[in-house]
């Protein structure tokens, strides 16, 4: 008897040293949260405060002054600008196309209930996971007019009388550059689709298999509705990070030849890094947060629209 | 069944997928055979296709050439763990406030974070450098270190979010109502039924980490000593002999490191990155 009463009130005693001992719900959990929000307020958020305070300064090596809009202005005025927006976009735009045509097509092969497809998913994965700039040694030496592969079958086939240089001509340069971008991105695309593909319940396929359904039928009116949320989710990730894509051009070209490979992100890269001039080099970073914000509201309202329509979550 | 395919169709997925492979997989091949090749068979013209004379000279000689070469893998690997340890510690209590507890402005925060993943480091890289330099951080390996840790975190959050949420809350709130500490619980409940969970969410930061030093380095650091392996392998195609065969060997033997990791783990990597496309 007296060992059940000490036991009870053993009980009563903890649920008391519970109640002093533990935080509230919400303070705890600032606490827990509290160290990753500083450590990214103080370099991503104040490098970002001040990116928008240097693009309103003629800032260089010496010292900074006060010009207002004048960076912006300059932007505005500048023909070679515009042109650098509409590379970027067209950049943006052709690679991440092919990024999810290659991916769906990629799953679709991934997923299909042959033997051998475990070893096929791990063969994808080497370009997501290298460094970028291991990789694009690999693609400089493809690239090399003289010794590289690709001049080489060109020329054994006939198609070009000489060496030919891929990364030195104005269009060339740039196509090189989206496949090179297209295939360090495509791995990621793939998975991504197989992953949504492998989720897609089994009982919808026999249901339309029984009733006479066809693959390509089946593939069109099931699996593509099904992994919609995730195709749309995809074409924004890869969006955002096609259109920072900066390793990739940077060590192929430079954004060479005469600004044929020049998207924002390397254009922003050569005026504040390598030409020291902070002020006009942050305007051009604030125009592509702009950008890029204006993108992702865009895209949060095409997932509400998807996902209502699929009746995802 | 529904599955079955003819072998017409066996044929047609089989070359649709090595064409596939091909275009994956073209680069490393041609690395790996340009390594293999003396330096006078690489520079013939035409272009050969097959070299009489292959053998594995490049893999001793590059030590030689690029007397870093070791230093760089090493300071590689040094880069990448150290930001995974960091980074792992900003994301365990992170992650696990995400995945159980409510509090005022969760989704605000947890969109300013992903929000991160929006900018690479080149937006930011000018304020950064003023920011490491006044910390007197510049040319070390904090450089390379602080910048990669920040923009790893909302990853990491996210991925071991999704992971959390799959353990069943049960032993938890077991632990709790015996009266154990919020902080005593997920230290000593929560953490040890995660750890499938860290090592995935780890290796996952540990693979990035490594693949994102080039931007960081190049920018950050002058020092060639501190140089991780893309960083010091790009100084020297800038130089007039590129001795290209040894070269392609430096670079396969710097993707190892990452590679081995990849191929022990890579069922549960993909599974666990793919994570947020599967519905549940």
């Amino acid at each position: 008897m007296t060992d059940m009463t000490e036991l009870a009130g053993d009980r009563s005693a903890f649920t008391a040293v519970k109640k002093s001992k533990s935080l509230p719900e919400s303070v705890f959990a600032w606490l827990l949260i509290g160290p990753a929000m500083v450590f990214i307020a103080l370099i991503v958020a104040w490098p970002l405060a001040e990116t928008i305070r240097l693009s309103f300064m003629e800032a260089r090596l010496g010292g900074e002054k006060y010009v207002g809009l004048a960076n912006y202005q300059d932007l505005v005025d500048s023909r070679k600008f515009h042109q650098t927006i509409v590379r970027t976009f067209y950049w943006m735009f052709l690679s991440v196309g092919l990024k999810l045509v290659l991916g769906l097509i990629g799953a679709t092969l991934l997923n299909a209930a042959v033997p051998g497809r475990a070893l096929f998913r791990v063969l994808v994965m080497p370009p997501w996971i290298i460094p970028m700039a291991i990789g694009m040694i690999g693609w400089l030496w493809l690239y090399n007019g003289y010794f590289g592969v690709l001049s080489g079958t060109l020329m054994t086939l006939g198609i070009t009388d000489g060496p030919f240089e891929f990364l030195a001509y104005k269009q060339s340069a740039f196509y090189s550059a989206v496949v090179a971008d297209v295939w360090v991105g495509t791995p990621m695309v793939t998975l991504f689709f197989l992953a949504a593909m492998q989720g897609v319940s089994r009982d919808l396929y026999e249901a339309a298999w029984v009733d006479g359904a066809g693959r390509w039928y089946r593939f069109r009116r099931i699996t593509i509705p099904q992994i919609m949320p995730v195709i749309v989710s995809m074409s924004l990730l890869s969006a955002i990070f096609t259109f920072n894509s900066f390793e990739i051009i940077w060590i192929l070209t430079e954004g060479g030849p005469r600004g044929a490979t020049t998207t924002l992100i390397v254009d922003t890269y050569k005026t504040a890094i390598s030409n020291f001039k902070f002020g006009e080099g942050s305007a051009r970073a604030v125009i592509i947060v702009i950008l890029l914000g204006i993108f992702s509201l865009l895209y949060l309202n095409v997932l509400k629209l998807v996902n209502r329509k699929y009746g995802t979550k | 069944m529904m599955d079955r395919y003819t072998k017409l169709q066996m044929v047609g997925i089989y070359a649709a997928v090595i064409v596939f492979l091909i275009f994956i997989l073209l680069p490393f091949f041609e690395m790996f055979m340009a390594s293999l090749r003396p330096l006078e068979h690489l520079f013939r013209s035409p272009y050969q296709f097959w070299s009489d004379d292959f053998s594995f000279q490049a893999y001793s000689d590059m030590w030689e050439t690029v007397p870093l070469l070791g230093r760089y893998i090493f300071n590689s690997v040094f880069i990448a763990s150290a930001v995974t340890v960091l980074t792992m510690i900003f994301v365990v209590p992170a992650a696990y406030a995400y995945a159980r507890l409510e509090f005022p402005f969760k989704n605000g925060s947890l969109a300013i974070f992903l929000g991160v993943n929006m900018f690479t480091g080149a937006v930011l890289l000018i304020p950064l450098y003023r920011v490491l330099r006044s910390m007197g951080l510049l040319n070390t390996y904090w450089a390379m270190i602080v910048p990669g840790v920040a923009f790893l975190i909302p990853t990491g959050i996210w991925l071991l979010r999704s992971y959390l949420e799959k353990i069943p809350r049960e032993l938890e709130e077991a632990a709790f109502v015996d009266g154990a500490s919020r902080m005593y619980t997920l230290r000593r409940v929560v953490l040890p039924l995660a750890t499938p969970g860290l090592i995935v969410v780890g290796t996952a930061v540990f693979i990035g980490a490594y693949a994102q030093q080039f931007l960081f380095a190049i920018t950050f650091n002058q020092q060639r000593e501190l140089q991780p392996l893309p960083a010091g392998l790009f100084e020297f195609i800038g130089y007039q002999d590129v001795t290209w065969n040894q070269m392609m060997a430096a670079a396969l033997t710097g993707i190892l490191p990452v590679m081995v990791i990849f191929l022990f783990l890579q069922k549960y990597l993909v599974a666990g990155l793919t994570a947020g496309a599967v519905k549940e």
